[in-house]
């Protein structure tokens, strides 16, 4: 398992790796960690890596920077199920003391539920907020691969940031970006 | 609203009581029982029994009871429940009966009242054949009744009356009527409560020994209708336990059940049923937990279970009614004390209800849009011979049918259509608006502004399909801001979008421009064509025409909107709208700056407005209009105006000046002379007004506040000046939108003067000196100055202190006094020809040392022409110094003796010198004029003092000295401080010319110690001596006292002098007298030698030293060698 492993996931080399480590500062990763997500991750591509249906970047300002969901026509259902989740959110953040700020677990888990769809958290340490709406109906999808979805999802935002040619608080229109989205979402039918 | 077939029927959502029935109470004529009944009924507290009284005539009716069944075996059940079986055992079956009769045990005619009685009972009895319910008797009795055992005659008619009506002792109660009724009431209701719980656990009883003959095959219905009324018995019980436990055991019997379409809404009502109860008791239990677990696995299971495609909304309803119920029920919860939270609360239930509400519509405007020539079908299928069902959830024309397939087809269709004829006539956006507005009322509370939004969004919405534009534009335009604020424009285009259409559909003029202007603009997602098309429709707006309908509106409303538009435009006037646009995101954006932060009075001011359009197509305007602040004067110089011919609104002409091209910056540029009078003051631009469309048609103001800028434009702004972008080369012409900053306020400020002010002085001043600043001033200017004046002085807002030490004049001939001011205000000056020059001194007085700032302030006006205008303007220059003032000098006053000791004590009447050193501090020479010693009456001058220090020059670090010969008459007592004086020093700078004021400065005098001594002693001798010649040396002993005193003195031995006289002597003096002493001394040595030493001892007064007295003697005298001839010296000296 583990040699096929290596074959799928690229390893650092040392210049990305220094590269990594300048980034997971921003972030606030620690690199033990994000070495091992690396790893469940690739355990789990195969089986089910395609499974939100919607996956959006809000600004810590609280408008959007990148929003997809999959079915296209009800996009904007996932607009508002996006924006009214802020709410939980902000409670969330608020909720965390001040001192306790930098301690703060960056994944806020489960949002809240709603009949159709469930809906995760995760606010950077800049209070930037990732979301993502998963169907209730998809009960294989565990706590751990939601978490890692986000790490993910950080870390290329990460990269969108450190791309001196993204503007801080523009729309995200990245490539890389984009596929490492799709690669979460559930394939429109 | 009336009740639904979809309400939970009040009997299931009530709690159940037990229920005791009264009779043989008359209520409404007698008193005595009225009262006994209100204390039954009346005020009933929590902490009651709960038991739900009913007064029920003696001969009533109860229902009948049927038959037992001996056996299941050939019967088949029709449905789960009856629909009246709840009521039954709630209201009319009593669990126990009681009887009231008014009989005191000392009744006259006992035995006749005693069968009647019996009777009675006998009466109720036979009403209730076949029920389990119990009988209880309550004797009325007017006396207090004795402690039990006492009254014999009681207890033996007591147990008489029971054997005639057949009652054990337990069931006949006694009540007094006496004061304390309500507390007999108590007594008795508790008595009553134990019997029916009896009653209820004989019934719990009954129904399960059913369930031995029951078999799984034919009785499956009976399984759960059995299990809920042992739940709903041991709820009247009161044991909510274990009816939780029935009513669970029930729901999981409910979903075993067959299921098909024909008995699926049977099936869904009875779980329905069941889980309400299910979830009250959980909430009652105070475990919303398990209450939210059951819910959710309620809907689980039932969400599913559509039934019949062609009735598919009734399964939407259901779903609604159960979201809504478990709302309702969280929301009671909730009342009575459960705290909810933002994530867990009613109004997610609420949404739900309305999302099914919502479905539930949908369904029906698709399963019901029959064609008008289908009419209610005849036999009503839905009339039952009752007018109700016999069993909750069965269809009106096959009741009590369980087998799979319904036994009519006819039937089945006609009630279908009946149902469905039915459903058209329900008031869904009513139900969903109410639903709505519930869930928006809980989120509100529990802090989800952005839910709360949304569901303020739905809301407008179904106001909108329900054709109630006035409310919906009112919803919506509340919520719009929220949106916009926040930036999420794809959910605003959405919104404005329907607000667009509600608009359009009532003709609104101003809203439709409104929301137009802000669809076809930056915020809006809509595509490029929808886009156009809205800003197509916009222009035929302006020009006063109807608009084109907006999609997705129905044939019928958008006819009756386009003939109110037609009424609009027929109606004249009211055609002139004013958007603030400052809010929103319209389509021309607007930024108005100042060149400067600030302008010359005599340069104009510049003022640029930027416009830009983001709409899909250029917009012509016909007026651009600046309002400045303070002056209307202003604002005409500030316009642009061409009227536009309304057939041309849409041509793109780029070169045109009132053409906005999208995505092209256009500038605008303004100049004009700002006003003298407003020198100082701030212009302000307070709005920025563009007009749309023309006069003829309608005219649209789009209305700026300040310098323009809208609800995006601030963040844009930021983004910019983050932007990498901005960095990049522009070329001359074309503005980066993005890099404008508003400017909305200027200064206008004073001309620059073309004027010099130069200050001519020596610094730094001494201290109390005129000191002498000269002011130079030159205009520089083309023109004559005029009005010239000058303020000088020291500059205002110091230390408040230096007022006081500082005074300014122009004369310079006098010492200024405190009576001067420290600023000079308005020296005129008069008018300067151009290249004139003219010279002020001032002079400064300080009288105290440190620092000061002088202000120089020159002020003039000015005729000039700008812009071909002619303006006077004031100009100012100001010219500032600081000058620091210095002492001139410092003078050093020493006490000394005769012999140039120091001393630190004279001596009464014994002359002594005072020696004054004047050391100049100043860096310019000093001219000292004269001194002069002014003496306190305790000091005396030896001679005539003369000042020795007059007219010196002192340069700076020299010192001048002076020397006084003083005395100190007698004092009082023997020793004492006195005061000296004063010491007065006049002088001036040297450079100042004579007529320049004298200062003087005085220095006081310090004081000094005066002692009287007892002798004093003093000699006489020549100035010098001279080897080997004799000289001769006089000493004076002066007695100071009032005693005779006794003195030794002794001449000691020196090596330098031999001498004649007494060598040691005893001598007594009278008193005031003196003593004279001879001496003739012969020098041996030359040079500097000391004389022989005089010692004198008092033997009165051994304090007195010789050493003291010593003082005033010479030590020493300078010897002259032997003389030569006078000539030899001569020579020598040559």
């Amino acid at each position: 398992m583990l040699t096929r492993l290596k074959t799928q996931v690229p390893l650092f080399s040392m210049n990305s790796y220094t590269k990594l480590r300048e980034k997971l500062k921003l972030s606030g990763l620690s690199l033990a960690s994000t070495h091992s997500h690396v790893i469940r991750l690739g355990r789990h591509s195969r089986h089910n890596s395609k499974m939100a249906v919607c996956i959006a970047v809000i600004a810590k300002e609280n408008y959007p920077l990148f929003i997809r969901s999959v079915p296209v026509q009800n996009e904007l259902k996932f607009h508002y199920t996006v924006h009214t989740s802020l709410d939980v959110v902000e409670e969330k953040i608020s909720a965390v003391g001040k001192a306790m700020a930098d301690q703060r677990e960056l994944y806020l888990g489960l949002l809240y539920p709603t009949e159709d769809y469930k809906v995760y958290g995760y606010v950077t340490n800049s209070k930037v907020k990732f979301v993502i709406v998963v169907d209730s109906s998809n009960t294989s999808l565990r706590d751990n691969e939601i978490r890692s979805m986000f790490r993910k999802l950080h870390n290329s935002f990460t990269d969108v940031m450190c791309n001196p040619f993204y503007n801080p608080g523009d729309t995200i229109q990245s490539k890389a970006f984009d596929s490492i989205v799709s690669a979460m979402m559930v394939q429109a039918s | 609203m009336s009740p639904t077939q979809w309400d939970l029927p009040p009997e299931l959502c009530c709690r159940p009581m037990a229920f005791v029935a009264l009779t043989g109470l008359d209520v409404t004529y007698n008193a005595i029982h009225r009262a006994i009944w209100d204390a039954f009924c009346a005020n009933r507290r929590a902490d009651r029994v709960p038991i739900s009284f009913k007064v029920l005539p003696g001969d009533h009716e109860y229902p009948k009871c049927r038959t037992k069944r001996t056996s299941y075996e050939w019967y088949i059940p029709k449905g789960i429940l009856k629909t009246g079986w709840m009521n039954k055992h709630l209201n009319l079956v009593p669990a126990l009966l009681v009887l009231f009769y008014e009989l005191d045990w000392d009744d006259a005619v006992w035995k006749e009242k005693q069968s009647e009685c019996a009777t009675k009972v006998e009466i109720v009895r036979t009403s209730l054949q076949g029920r389990n319910t119990k009988v209880a008797v309550v004797l009325i009795q007017k006396k207090t009744p004795l402690p039990p055992g006492e009254d014999l005659v009681a207890s033996e008619r007591a147990a008489s009356l029971c054997n005639a009506c057949d009652l054990s002792g337990k069931s006949l109660f006694v009540l007094p009527h006496t004061d304390h009724l309500v507390g007999y009431i108590i007594r008795l209701e508790n008595a009553f409560y134990e019997h029916a719980q009896t009653y209820y656990y004989t019934e719990i009883r009954r129904v399960k020994s059913h369930k031995e003959f029951l078999n799984k095959t034919t009785h499956q219905l009976l399984f759960v209708r059995h299990q809920f009324k042992i739940a709903f018995f041991s709820e009247l019980k009161q044991d909510t336990q274990n009816s939780l436990k029935y009513y669970r055991t029930a729901y999981s019997l409910v979903h075993e059940l067959r299921t098909h379409e024909t008995n699926m809404l049977e099936i869904k009502t009875m779980a329905g049923f069941i889980n309400y109860k299910i979830c009250r008791l959980c909430f009652q239990h105070n475990t919303p937990l398990d209450a939210i677990a059951q819910f959710r696995k309620h809907i689980d299971l039932c969400k599913k279970k559509i039934g019949s495609a062609e009735l598919a909304f009734e399964h939407t309803a259901w779903m609604s009614k159960q979201f809504q119920s478990f709302g309702d029920l969280f929301d009671e919860a909730i009342k009575l004390g459960l705290t909810a939270i933002q994530t867990q609360n009613p109004g997610f239930y609420y949404q739900q209800a309305a999302y099914y509400a919502q479905e539930r519509k949908q369904q029906a405007t698709h399963l019901c849009a029959h064609e008008a020539s289908v009419s209610y079908p005849t036999p009503d299928h839905l009339e039952t011979p009752s007018g109700a069902l016999d069993f909750y959830g069965q269809r009106a024309w096959r009741q009590g049918h369980q087998s799979i397939d319904p036994p009519h087809m006819e039937k089945e269709k006609g009630g279908i259509l009946a149902l469905q004829m039915k459903e058209k006539d329900v008031p869904h956006s009513e139900l969903i608006i109410a639903l709505l507005s519930n869930a928006v009322a809980q989120f509100k509370k529990y802090k989800c502004p952005r839910m709360k939004s949304h569901l303020m969004v739905q809301m407008g919405e179904e106001y909108n399909h329900a054709k109630d534009y006035t409310k919906a534009l009112k919803l919506l335009d509340y919520v719009m801001c929220d949106y916009r604020t926040e930036r999420w424009w794809s959910l605003l285009t959405s919104i404005l979008s329907t607000a667009l259409r509600c608009s359009y559909l009532m003709a609104h003029v101003k809203d439709y421009i409104s929301y137009s202007m802000e669809l076809v603009g930056r915020a809006s997602t809509l595509r490029e064509e929808q886009k156009s098309r809205i800003e197509k429709n916009l222009i035929k707006v302006l020009m006063n025409e109807v608009p084109e309908a907006e999609p997705d509106c129905d044939q019928a409303s958008a006819k009756a909107a386009q003939a109110l538009w037609s009424d609009r435009m027929s109606l004249a006037g009211s055609n002139e709208f004013t958007i603030e646009v400052q809010d929103y995101v319209p389509f021309v954006q607007c930024k108005a700056k100042f060149l400067s932060p600030s302008f010359h009075v005599d340069d104009p001011v510049q003022l640029h407005v930027y416009l830009r359009a983001d709409c899909p197509h250029p917009v012509r305007f016909s007026k651009l209009c600046v309002s400045l602040s303070n002056q209307v004067q202003y604002n005409q110089l500030c316009v642009v105006e061409e009227p536009c011919k309304s057939q041309d609104i849409l041509e793109a002409s780029s070169q045109e000046n009132m053409c906005l091209v999208p995505g092209k910056t256009r500038i605008y540029s303004f100049k004009f002379v700002a006003k003298t009078e407003d020198v100082g003051k701030k212009i302000e631009i307070t709005a920025v007004d563009l007009m749309l469309g023309s006069d003829n048609g309608r005219c649209v103001f789009l209305n700026w506040r300040g310098g323009g800028g809208d609800a995006a434009s601030s963040h844009e702004a930021l983004l910019a000046a983050r932007s990498f972008k901005s960095r990049g080369r522009v070329p001359e012409q074309h503005v980066e939108w993005d890099t404008v900053s508003i400017q909305a306020s200027t200064m206008i400020i004073s001309r620059i003067p073309k004027i010099s002010v130069q200050l001519s002085h020596e610094p730094p001043a001494l201290n109390n000196e005129m000191y002498r600043i000269t002011v130079s001033i030159q205009s520089n200017e083309e023109t004559v100055t005029k009005d010239v004046k000058l303020t000088a002085g020291l500059k205002p807002g110091q230390d408040a202190n230096l007022t006081q030490s500082t005074h300014v004049t122009l004369n310079g001939l006098e010492m200024c006094d405190e009576s001067h001011p420290a600023l000079l205000p308005d020296i005129a000056i008069g008018d300067l020809q151009p290249g004139e020059k003219v010279e002020k001194c001032l002079y400064v007085r300080c009288v105290t040392t440190g620092a000061r700032i002088f202000l120089f302030h020159v002020a003039y006006a000015l005729s000039t022409k700008v812009e071909g205008k002619d303006i006077t303007c004031r100009c100012h220059k100001d010219e500032t110094v600081t000058i620091e003032t210095v002492v001139p000098f410092e003078v050093a006053v020493k006490f000394v003796s005769t012999k140039f000791e120091h001393l630190d004590r004279v001596y009464v009447d014994i002359p002594f010198l005072l020696m004054t050193d004047i050391l100049s501090a100043s860096p310019w020479p000093l001219h000292l004029v004269t001194s002069q010693l002014q003496l306190a009456p305790t000091m005396a001058a030896m001679d005539q003092p003369q000042s020795q220090v007059e007219q010196v020059v002192l340069q700076t670090g020299e010192c001048a000295s002076e020397c006084f010969s003083l005395q100190c008459p007698p004092v009082l007592n023997g020793t004492s401080s006195v005061a000296s004086g004063q010491y007065l020093i006049s002088w001036k700078r040297k450079s100042w010319c004579a007529d320049a004021p004298v200062v003087t400065t005085v220095a006081t005098l310090p004081h000094v110690m005066v002692e009287t001594i007892p002798l004093y002693v003093h000699a006489e001798l020549p100035s010098f001596g001279r080897v080997r010649e004799s000289m001769p040396v006089r000493y004076h002993i002066q007695n100071r006292t009032g005693l005779v005193q006794d003195v030794e003195m002794s001449v000691e031995p020196s090596d330098a002098f031999m001498f004649s006289g007494l060598k040691q002597v005893r001598l007594r003096i009278l008193p005031g007298a003196e003593q004279e002493m001879l001496y003739n001394f012969y020098p041996l040595m030359a040079g500097y030698q000391n004389l022989p030493q005089l010692n004198i001892s008092l033997l009165r007064f051994p304090a007195v030293s010789g050493q003291l007295l010593r003082r005033f003697l010479p030590s020493r005298i300078f010897v002259k060698p032997q003389g030569r001839q006078a000539e030899d010296a001569s020579i020598a000296a040559a």
